[in-house]
């Protein structure tokens, strides 16, 4: 297979040459398992290792094991989405934005309507507006719940969390797949609007689901967060300051568990969240569990935004009947739209020069930007630390590669 | 926020030499742009990044745009002594404006909570003259994102600490996201066994159209 640094040595890099190499102490573990005295072992993870959540590879140079250099590798999903945007229609693009990150199509649907009707100053009836809240929260639920399952995964509690977490998500799902016809490429949001109004019934369905959701909250919390091993695995392991977070354009929940209140859904305040009363967690460490913590406690922060958004929902239209998406041709103009996605800033940066197709169509992925600073959080920890910041990241290989 | 004009009118002042120019967006958005001089260009993103009323120090997006070489025909009205008598004659004059590459980056505050502020670079041709200045010493979120337009539009930033091939594998030739690009009759066009397959490749993209149809574009001026 061809891939791009096959033969590239993972040792170049000028800020890998800068580092700083810790002296070994041969009193401790770490010291013990180092045997290559002063040399340095390449390794090629990935890209078809179960823990790196689809083809993504790293290419790490081992110090007995303990990492010292980390050059990440892409492009094996690669597609160029970009391109295929710039071919088709605007309305065309909508079923692909599932595809970027396919855990989450309903955020990536709504940050594509929201940057095609901030560039043609498209009006949202008030009811379609609260139907987006209610389903970018739900896939904030199943995004998270399935994160912690995966990351429970990859530390060794093989199968059992992440079949709990699965559970819910399927339970969610079946609301996507009544609502779109989907379980996971819903296609669901059109500028102007939503595609169908909910189903009978689904309305009842969806508040079981959000009542009930506590209560495995709250059995996962009491099964992990004070278990010794997750604690050791993860307390002190893949630390980020604030201020490297920020100047590295980290975003979502990895930025906020530096402690830096900056969540989308407060600043921007786009969609009609500023009528929801709900509160940004944020931590304090910058570690894997802090990061973990982060998703734990925003889902019950949904879950509060989900009850008052099912209590408002008003009745009305759910699409604003000016809009014609189909020869659709907004002016010309550029506009860039961004939301809070739930791995962090999902944005859209569209230029239009009056024709049916954009000009320019871009994705800002926020898992491939928060990959920026992988090295540096797993310089000085072992191998095996390796899997775990990787799936405390949360990643999704159709958005990292594109 | 200050308006586009105060920063403007700052920056000059703080960067010496420095020229700013603001790009006007037509769309409903209202998202003008500053055009930086490549010179300056990093000085002005380190003002944005450090200056206490502004603090831009989230560089949310960065991406590339390519506008490719086009003429422009217009009818002009132009006097003209025809068989003795000045008349005015219409006539077809065409303008030539040369393509260039963009990098378009989109700057917030964490800290002040305000943005964007969008801001431009362009190179002086689409061939050997494709060199901008990186931001990523002053914005490290750029890092793979410049080396994705590289990979992508072929843009070379100087003084990027990194800068490959990111997304395409690093035997690539061509720059996937331009918009003369054509791609490959076969994508297994390796010169090994291949050759006939490699010449067929070669006059599948031997013709480079020359797009038009960019005028009513925005980021023309």
């Amino acid at each position: 297979m061809m891939s791009s640094g096959a033969e590239r040595s993972a040792v170049e890099g000028p800020r890998s040459t800068a580092l700083p190499v810790t002296p070994r102490d041969p009193s401790t573990a770490l010291g013990m398992t180092a045997r290559l005295e002063g040399e340095l072992m390449e390794i090629s993870m990935g890209p078809q290792h179960p823990s790196t959540h689809g083809v993504f590879r790293m290419n790490v140079a081992l110090e007995g094991e303990v990492v010292r250099k980390l050059k990440p590798v892409f492009g094996y999903l690669h597609r160029n989405h970009e391109k295929i945007g710039e071919n088709t229609s605007y309305l065309g693009s909508m079923p692909y934005t599932d595809r970027l990150d396919y855990f989450c199509s309903m955020t990536n649907n709504w940050a594509y309507a929201l940057s095609v009707e901030k560039l043609a100053a498209i009006e949202v009836p008030e009811r379609a507006e609260y139907l987006r809240v209610i389903l970018a929260e739900l896939t904030r639920l199943q995004n998270h719940a399935s994160l912690l399952g995966f990351l429970l995964s990859d530390m060794g509690a093989w199968g059992t969390p992440l079949m709990y977490a699965f559970r819910e998500r399927e339970i969610i799902l079946d609301l996507f797949e009544s609502l779109s016809g989907s379980r996971m490429m819903c296609d669901y949001m059109r500028f102007g609007g939503c595609r169908c109004d909910l189903p009978p019934g689904w309305m009842e369905r969806a508040r079981k689901v959000v009542d009930a959701f506590p209560r495995f909250l709250d059995e996962f919390e009491r099964l992990i967060v004070s278990n010794e091993i997750l604690i050791a695995r993860t307390q002190n392991v893949g630390r980020i300051s604030g201020e490297l977070a920020i100047n590295a354009g980290i975003t979502g929940p990895m930025l906020r568990a530096c402690g830096v209140n900056y969540d989308l859904r407060k600043v921007d305040g786009y969609g009609f969240y500023p009528r929801f009363k709900f509160r940004v967690p944020l931590g304090d460490h910058g570690d894997c569990y802090d990061r973990l913590m982060m998703r734990v406690l925003e889902m019950r922060e949904s879950i509060a935004i989900l009850k008052q958004a099912m209590e408002q929902l008003p009745a009305g239209p759910i699409m604003n009947p000016k809009v014609k998406i189909r020869a659709f041709k907004p002016p010309a103009g550029e506009a860039y739209g961004r939301i809070e996605g739930p791995k962090g800033e999902l944005g859209f940066y569209l230029i239009s020069d009056g024709g049916p197709n954009p000009y320019r169509y871009r994705v800002r992925p926020p898992s491939f930007i928060n990959l920026t600073v992988l090295e540096d959080l797993c310089l000085g920890h072992t191998v095996a630390d390796v899997m775990v910041i990787l799936g405390s990241i949360d990643i999704v290989m159709g958005e990292v590669d594109r | 926020m200050e308006s586009l004009e105060e920063i403007k009118a700052r920056a000059e002042a703080a960067v010496p030499g420095a020229r700013i120019d603001i790009v006007p967006n037509p769309g409903p958005a209202n998202q003008p742009s500053l055009l930086l001089d490549n010179e300056h260009a990093a000085a002005i993103a380190l003002f944005l990044r450090d200056d206490p009323a502004l603090q831009l120090d989230h560089c949310s997006n960065a991406t590339g745009v390519d506008w490719l070489d086009r003429t422009v025909s217009k009818k002009v009205k132009v006097k003209k002594v025809v068989e003795g008598e000045e008349k005015e004659v219409e006539e077809t004059q065409e303008e030539f404006f040369p393509g260039y590459l963009e990098a378009v980056y989109h700057l917030y505050s964490m800290t002040h909570k305000h943005g964007p502020i969008v801001i431009r670079m362009r190179t002086a041709d689409r061939a050997e003259g494709a060199r901008l200045p990186s931001l990523t010493p002053i914005y490290r979120s750029a890092e793979f994102q410049e080396r994705e337009i590289f990979d992508l539009y072929g843009v070379r930033f100087e003084g990027h600490p990194d800068l490959r091939r990111i997304l395409m594998w690093d035997e690539f030739e061509d720059y996937p996201m331009r918009k003369d690009y054509r791609e490959p009759d076969d994508y297994e066009y390796e010169p090994t066994a291949h050759d006939d397959v490699l010449e067929k490749a070669k006059q599948h993209s031997s013709a480079r159209p020359k797009l038009d149809g960019a005028e009513k574009l925005t980021a023309q001026s």
